[in-house]
């Protein structure tokens, strides 16, 4: 099989208890370069359960996955030492929360968030960092006169490209995306999508998206996994799981969506 | 290269029911729905609406599944069942081989018309530039005025938003194309543009499927029409 033809990530059979609750269950999936999946489903699904697990946040009860790194070997993720999965996660990876507070530093610069991911791998000249600080500002459509302004002095819109630009600098292959346009006002994620989609089609990025919105589903990803008390019931192409769907369950999802 | 009249697609055995979990109703729209289309030639479905000639379309696009059946579609020299493909193999299919113009224009919320039909030609292998000036082309010949050029068309008529969507859908070279009433809210002038559009592909070796109720248009177009009654089940 070529390169392009090997997954990027492939997981297996992923498992989380919490005691008797099931967090996630038994789930399998794969994404490869290029390619955004989204996983949907409502508040207590496992979607985010599911998103810990892949982003190694959580560790499975049950179940492997396997990365294939930047030098083309293909790892087990939870075998890897804890340096490898923080070099993994500063660099290769990128994680876009739904609350910013999460992916920034608040009381660090914008250029100083954007500035740390390059650091971690190994850049050292100022200038250079800066540099490529002020370039990824300029992608999210951050002024370049706000890169000495804390985050905390940032609307939601701004926080969320701010977000987006200290995961990109270290061009990661794989980002994962929490409800990535939560708590946004439409304008501000009509925004953020464009950016998005954007990033996904110049850099060949892969993605794993959490939502409960349908309508960034069908904008951002290729393919999608319906998700209800913890397992999958439905995945496929995202327009046709959308348009054509077959589980009650995603009927239900489907037909209550408002029409706009 | 394909040649005139070699088979591009092949719907095989195929049916189609609804099952809606919500209201617990079923409905059988389609069995046994079988034919082909050649190369060079544009074929009609024919039917009262509700006999499932849009779902015809979107089973062969891959947006509806089949219940049943074969839905073959050649890329290159390889025949693809869509209705067996993986999710990743029908994203190539559309890239490469199959284009759709559905009924309506599903809008991109902030990009521009004219990156929209740009974007198609892209996607298809287009270089940038060759891609915008295609793009600008098509919106012309369909009469979008310049100055609408770069404004989402969420804000435009509904006329207008059918001729971006045609121009998306013409923007790539696919050998296979599914038209779902192109015509339908279009003026003579723009209809007639239409027109040309798919009797040049057809010209180039196009293979086209497509529903038009407008008889003037079909009489143009058409080298065979396919009665979907007789898929009714």
């Amino acid at each position: 099989m070529s390169e392009l033809e090997t997954p990027l990530l492939v997981a297996e059979g992923l498992t989380k208890l919490y005691g008797p609750r099931v967090g996630c269950m038994d789930v399998s999936l794969e994404v490869h370069e290029g390619e955004v999946l989204a996983v949907v489903g409502e508040s207590g699904s496992g979607k985010s359960t599911l998103l810990s697990l892949l982003s190694t946040q959580l560790r499975p009860t049950r179940g492997a996955m396997r990365y294939r790194m930047r030098d083309a070997a293909v790892r087990d993720v939870y075998e890897l030492t804890e340096a490898e999965r923080r070099f993994l996660l500063r660099t290769d990876w990128g994680f876009v929360h739904q609350d910013a507070r999460l992916g920034l530093r608040m009381a660090v610069s914008a250029g100083g968030n954007v500035g740390e991911r390059l650091m971690a791998t190994g850049w050292r000249n100022y200038g250079a960092i800066r540099g490529e600080a002020l370039g990824w500002l300029g992608r999210v459509e951050i002024e370049a006169d706000r890169i000495d302004d804390r985050p905390e002095a940032f609307s939601g819109g701004m926080r969320q490209r701010l977000q987006i630009a200290r995961s990109m600098v270290t061009r990661p292959r794989l980002v994962f995306m929490d409800e990535p346009t939560g708590g946004l006002d439409v304008s501000v994620q009509a925004r953020l999508l464009d950016l998005l989609r954007g990033l996904v089609a110049d850099y060949g990025l892969a993605a794993v998206v959490v939502t409960h919105d349908l309508a960034v589903a069908r904008l951002l990803s290729h393919r999608i996994m319906v998700m209800r008390h913890g397992r999958v019931i439905e995945t496929g192409l995202t327009d046709q799981v959308l348009d054509d769907p077959r589980e009650p369950y995603t009927q239900l999802l489907v037909s209550s969506v408002l029409q706009g | 290269m394909t040649v005139a009249k070699d088979p591009m697609m092949r719907v095989d055995g195929v049916a189609k029911t609804f099952v809606m979990h919500l209201s617990g109703a079923v409905l059988p729209i389609l069995r046994d729905v079988s034919f082909e289309v050649r190369a060079g030639e544009c074929a009609v479905l024919d039917g009262p609406s509700g006999t499932g000639k849009s779902s015809i379309l979107k089973m062969i696009y891959g947006n509806y599944r089949a219940d049943s059946g074969r839905v073959l579609v050649r890329d290159g020299a390889e025949w693809v069942d869509v209705a067996s493909a993986s999710p990743r193999r029908v994203l190539r299919l559309r890239k490469a081989a199959i284009g759709y113009v559905s009924q309506f224009l599903r809008a991109i919320p902030r990009v521009g018309a004219l990156d929209i039909v740009a974007g198609a030609a892209r996607d298809y292998g287009l270089a940038a530039e060759a891609a915008t000036a295609r793009a600008g082309e098509l919106l012309a010949s369909l009469n979008i005025p310049e100055r609408l050029w770069h404004l989402p068309p969420a804000t435009f008529s509904g006329g207008e938003q059918q001729r971006v969507n045609i121009a998306r859908g013409f923007a790539a070279s696919h050998p296979i194309l599914l038209l779902d009433e192109p015509t339908a809210s279009l003026d003579l002038a723009n209809r007639e543009a239409v027109v040309a559009f798919i009797l040049a592909r057809k010209r180039a070796g196009g293979a086209l499927l497509g529903i038009f109720h407008d008889e003037d248009v079909r009489a143009q177009v058409a080298d065979r029409v396919i009665d979907v009654t007789r898929f009714a089940p």
